[in-house]
């Protein structure tokens, strides 16, 4: 396929935009010199994806993205950031001095990455935008032939919310603690 | 190698026995006085006389076998030997150890047994009191026992043990004392010049064993008498050797020096070692070797009997002067052993050892009555004694005959000495009978002044002396009596119903002696020597009987040059210190120097070779070298880990970017190279 | 579409996020750049999804585990950055250098 044809496709320019706004988020996530706004850029990042997602007919995916990473996971990192009483304007500090080689590292993963996938996949089309993946699928797989690894993630999820409850308690104070247990 | 039994059948001729159980077991008197050294040393300090007990029971025992055989000599002749092989010397010499019973061996055994016995009991009672009783008894039957080993001995070998073993109990008893260091130095006296002979003993007795091939006597008593060439060839020079040997344990001039000063010794020591038994050794050997001094190397008996004659005389002279009545009977043993090894060498076998036999008995006897008089007055010295014979008369007595003895006027002492007299007129040696018979004279005199000087006039000093206990006195009564009538046994021409005589006993030998043996008394010769005895007598009582008021006094007899000289002992002590001295000053300079010098230079030099080669070792070699090796390695790798170790910085950033080079350059690698 | 461009997006998504990893002094954001790591391995995940049509829908199924546990995991992450403020009053990650040499 030569490049007229990709640029004359429709569907290929809304991938074009959507690509621009989520490279851009990205980009700005990581420059970022306001903690809150590189958050926020995180959240554009994600919403982008989502799309793109809708795009590749991953609905439910896209849905789930959504809801959980920028319902939960994005209002999570705020509170930390809260919590942590990060500097709220801008802060000069928030990214090191030394970027030469950590910006070659990334170009290089970046350049190695894309060389494995065109010189593998090449001209390899995804199918057009079409039905969505009906979520009845992605139930039966979840509950017939990935029933273990579910069975496992819940125990992740489990344990990361002991896990979190007990790490981010309050140590108490001897006396508190015999008022909590006596009680 | 002659064998035993060639040696028997020649005995044949001899016609003895073979003293059948006594002879073969007769080896026990040689090993009980060992038995009771050890049993001494081990209980005696228990016992009553310290230990004199097993000392005195075990020389009985051995008198009974010794008498014995004796009677049966008398009665037929013993001849037999016992021996057993122990090893081998070289390809040929044989090393044996045992016990020969002839003749000579058994009136020898009896005599130490007796004269031993009677001493040892006398010892009971002297020893009273004394200090390290139990080892005095010890060391005297070690002598005892070494004795035995060297009167029965049937080869040389065994005889230079023996002879080695008399001269070490000879050293622990003269020096007993040893508080005393001059009791010490008169110790090492003897056995110095002792060691000095006894290199003629040990070269002669390897000349002779190894020029027949055998050191058994038998052998060399054969050797002999049959003409062997082997053994004519070394004869002289053997003789010479032996002889040289002899003539320092018998005292004979010039090693006679140890004699006097041996008096050091507690007196039943000199009565039996220095009298009797010890100093008889070296004239038993020429008695032992005779037949080869008398069929072989008569060269040697010329030497012999100047060296004999010239003690005889000589150091008789000595005892004139001698004011310790001890050292007076010690030049009286020297002069006596000079007559009996004159009489040897001139061809009187049967007379030399006569007058051993009865010179044992009355020196004995003299010593002992010495002794006892020693202790009454608390001092060996003329000087401190006089009319003791109103105190001790049975002291006295006994001592009467024994000086009558060894003067020679009438008892045992006129018979043995008018043997040996009889043989040098028979040699037609005139010069050496003249001068024995002025010996006579001279021996009559001595004895008279010590006698007198002694027992007559009056006693000079403080209390009263008193007669010695029974145990002391009584042994001198039971010598007396063989001092007495011994010479019975050997008058010439007279042979004892059932017993024989002397010569007889004496002639019990495995081959000939061919000595001569008068058959009748030589009146003249006889006549003689008891005319030159009275004559002494008679000079002494003269001279030294008046009493005066102090001893010295009664002693001023005065012969000029002559006594002054014989004072000095004609300077032959001072000859030898100078000789030791001379030897011992440059020679000990020069192992002293060599010793510094060279020895320990070359020591030294080896020390300090080793120490730089230690020195290079550790410093270039460990120090340097291997450490170096090491605190380089150790240093590299510190260096390296401090270079390394920065990469642990703590920052977790630091490692994830470390991780994701290591990850893309493994993708890089596994992707596009392999 | 091409796969490629969804794969070469999500290269250089990747790229930010190793980035901002090896960049980004707050923890939090360091937190932020692994987030943006998973997402790119999200659009990985379904683009093949897309291109394979595998009955099971599996790639769907993945992109839901990675996003489970991407959740789980800043939880934690956020619990741990809380007490390691509260010890340090810092969320400075330059000053976490304890484990060092």
């Amino acid at each position: 396929m030569t490049f007229i044809d990709w640029v004359s496709a429709p569907v290929n320019w809304v991938f074009a935009i959507l690509g621009a706004v989520v490279l851009f988020s990205g980009f700005r996530v990581v420059t970022s010199r306001n903690i809150i706004h590189a958050a926020l850029y995180l959240v554009g990042a994600l919403a982008g994806t989502a799309a793109l997602f809708l795009m590749l007919s991953a609905e439910f995916v896209a849905w789930v993205l959504v809801l959980v990473y920028i319902g939960a996971v994005i209002v999570l990192f705020l509170f930390g950031i809260m919590i942590t009483r990060a500097p709220t304007g801008l802060d000069e500090g928030l990214s090191s001095d030394q970027r030469v080689l950590p910006a070659l590292l990334a170009s290089g993963v970046f350049v190695m990455m894309s060389w494995a996938s065109i010189d593998a996949f090449g001209t390899q089309l995804v199918g057009s935008v079409g039905e969505p993946v009906p979520t009845e699928i992605i139930g039966d797989s979840l509950f017939g032939r990935f029933v273990i690894p579910f069975e496992v993630v819940s125990f992740v999820l489990l344990a990361a919310l002991i896990g979190g409850i007990t790490l981010a308690r309050r140590d108490l104070s001897p006396a508190e603690e015999e008022e909590r247990s006596a009680v | 190698m002659v064998e035993m039994s060639q040696l028997l059948f020649a005995a044949e001729e001899i016609h003895a026995g073979d003293g059948g159980w006594w002879a073969d077991t007769a080896g026990i008197m040689l090993v009980l006085p060992f038995v009771a050294f050890l049993l001494i040393l081990a209980f005696g300090k228990k016992l009553k006389y310290k230990g004199g007990e097993i000392a005195v029971a075990a020389l009985a025992i051995n008198l009974v076998w010794a008498t014995v055989l004796l009677l049966m000599n008398a009665n037929g002749g013993v001849l037999d030997q016992t021996t057993f092989e122990i090893g081998h010397i070289g390809s040929g010499l044989v090393f044996e150890l045992g016990w020969v019973v002839d003749g000579l061996s058994i009136l020898m055994f009896f005599l130490v047994n007796f004269v031993g016995l009677v001493v040892f009991v006398y010892a009971l009672g002297y020893m009273k009191d004394d200090v390290r009783v139990d080892w005095f008894f010890a060391a005297f039957s070690l002598f005892a026992g070494a004795m035995l080993v060297l009167v029965g001995a049937p080869n040389l070998i065994q005889l230079i043990i023996g002879w080695e073993g008399v001269g070490l109990a000879s050293y622990l008893l003269i020096g007993f004392y040893w508080e005393d260091l001059d009791n010490v130095r008169a110790g090492n006296k003897a056995f110095l010049t002792n060691k000095v002979a006894d290199v003629g003993l040990i070269l002669g007795a390897i000349l002779v064993g190894v020029s027949i091939g055998s050191w058994d006597f038998g052998a060399i008593d054969f050797a002999a008498f049959e003409g062997a060439p082997e053994l004519a060839a070394v004869a002289t020079v053997g003789g010479l050797l032996l002889f040289f040997g002899a003539m320092g344990k018998s005292a004979q001039f010039p090693f006679h020096i140890w004699l006097p000063d041996a008096m050091a010794g507690p007196t039943p020591v000199s009565a039996l070692m220095h009298a009797a038994t010890m100093v008889t050794a070296g004239i038993y050997l020429m008695a032992r070797m005779f037949p080869l001094f008398e069929y072989m190397a008569q060269n040697v008996r010329i030497v012999m009997i100047v060296i004999g004659t010239v003690t005889l005389f000589g150091v008789g002279l000595l005892a004139i002067v001698a004011d310790d009545i001890k050292k007076v009977l010690a030049y009286s043993t020297v002069s006596q052993l000079g007559y009996m090894m004159t009489a040897i060498a001139a061809g009187g076998y049967t007379a030399g050892m006569f007058h051993l036999f009865t010179h044992a008995s009355f020196k004995a006897l003299l010593f002992l009555g010495a002794g006892s008089v020693i202790h009454a007055v608390h001092s060996n010295n003329m000087s401190d004694m006089g009319g003791l014979r109103k105190f001790m008369p049975t002291t006295f007595w006994t001592w009467v005959v024994g000086a009558l003895a060894l003067s020679g006027i009438g008892l045992s002492g006129f018979w043995s000495k008018d043997e040996i007299l009889a043989t040098m007129g028979e040699q037609g040696l005139t010069v050496v009978l003249w001068i024995s018979i002025a010996g006579a004279f001279v021996t009559a005199f001595y004895m008279g002044r010590a006698t007198f000087l002694t027992f007559f006039g009056s006693y000079k000093g403080d209390g009263q002396p008193h007669e010695s206990p029974r145990i002391m006195t009584v042994p001198l009564v039971i010598l007396a009596v063989p001092a007495a009538v011994a010479g019975v046994l050997n008058i010439p021409g007279l042979s004892l119903p059932r017993l024989g005589n002397f010569t007889e006993w004496l002639a019990v030998r495995l081959v000939p002696m061919g000595d001569h043996h008068a058959e009748a008394i030589n009146l003249g010769l006889a006549a003689a020597g008891l005319a030159a005895a009275v004559l002494g007598v008679v000079i002494g009582w003269l001279i030294y009987y008046p009493d005066k008021d102090t001893q010295l006094q009664r002693d001023s007899f005065e012969i000029p040059v002559l006594f002054p000289l014989l004072r000095k002992k004609y300077y032959i002590d001072d000859l030898a210190l100078g000789i030791v001295a001379l030897i011992k000053g440059p020679l000990a300079r020069l192992v002293d120097w060599t010793s510094t010098y060279v020895i320990d230079g070359l020591v030294n030099g080896v020390a300090g070779l080793v120490k730089g080669f230690g020195v290079f070792v550790y410093d270039t070699l460990d120090q340097r070298g291997v450490d170096g090796v090491f605190n380089g390695l150790s240093a590299a790798a510190d260096g390296a880990g401090s270079v390394v170790r920065k990469w642990q910085s703590g920052r977790v950033q630091q490692y994830a970017a470390s991780f994701v080079a290591g990850a893309l350059i493994l993708v890089v690698l596994f992707v596009f190279v392999i | 579409m091409l796969l490629s461009q969804f794969l070469v997006l999500a290269a250089a998504l990747f790229a930010f996020g190793v980035y901002g990893l090896l960049v980004r002094r707050n923890i939090v954001l360091i937190l932020l750049s692994v987030e943006l790591m998973l997402n790119a391995v999200n659009i990985n995940l379904i683009a093949f999804e897309s291109v394979l049509a595998t009955p099971e829908a599996i790639g769907h199924v993945f992109a839901i585990f990675v996003i489970t546990v991407a959740a789980a995991e800043v939880g934690i992450g956020l619990a741990i950055v809380l007490m390691i403020f509260r010890n340090r009053k810092s969320a400075n990650v330059d000053d976490l250098n304890l484990m060092r040499w």
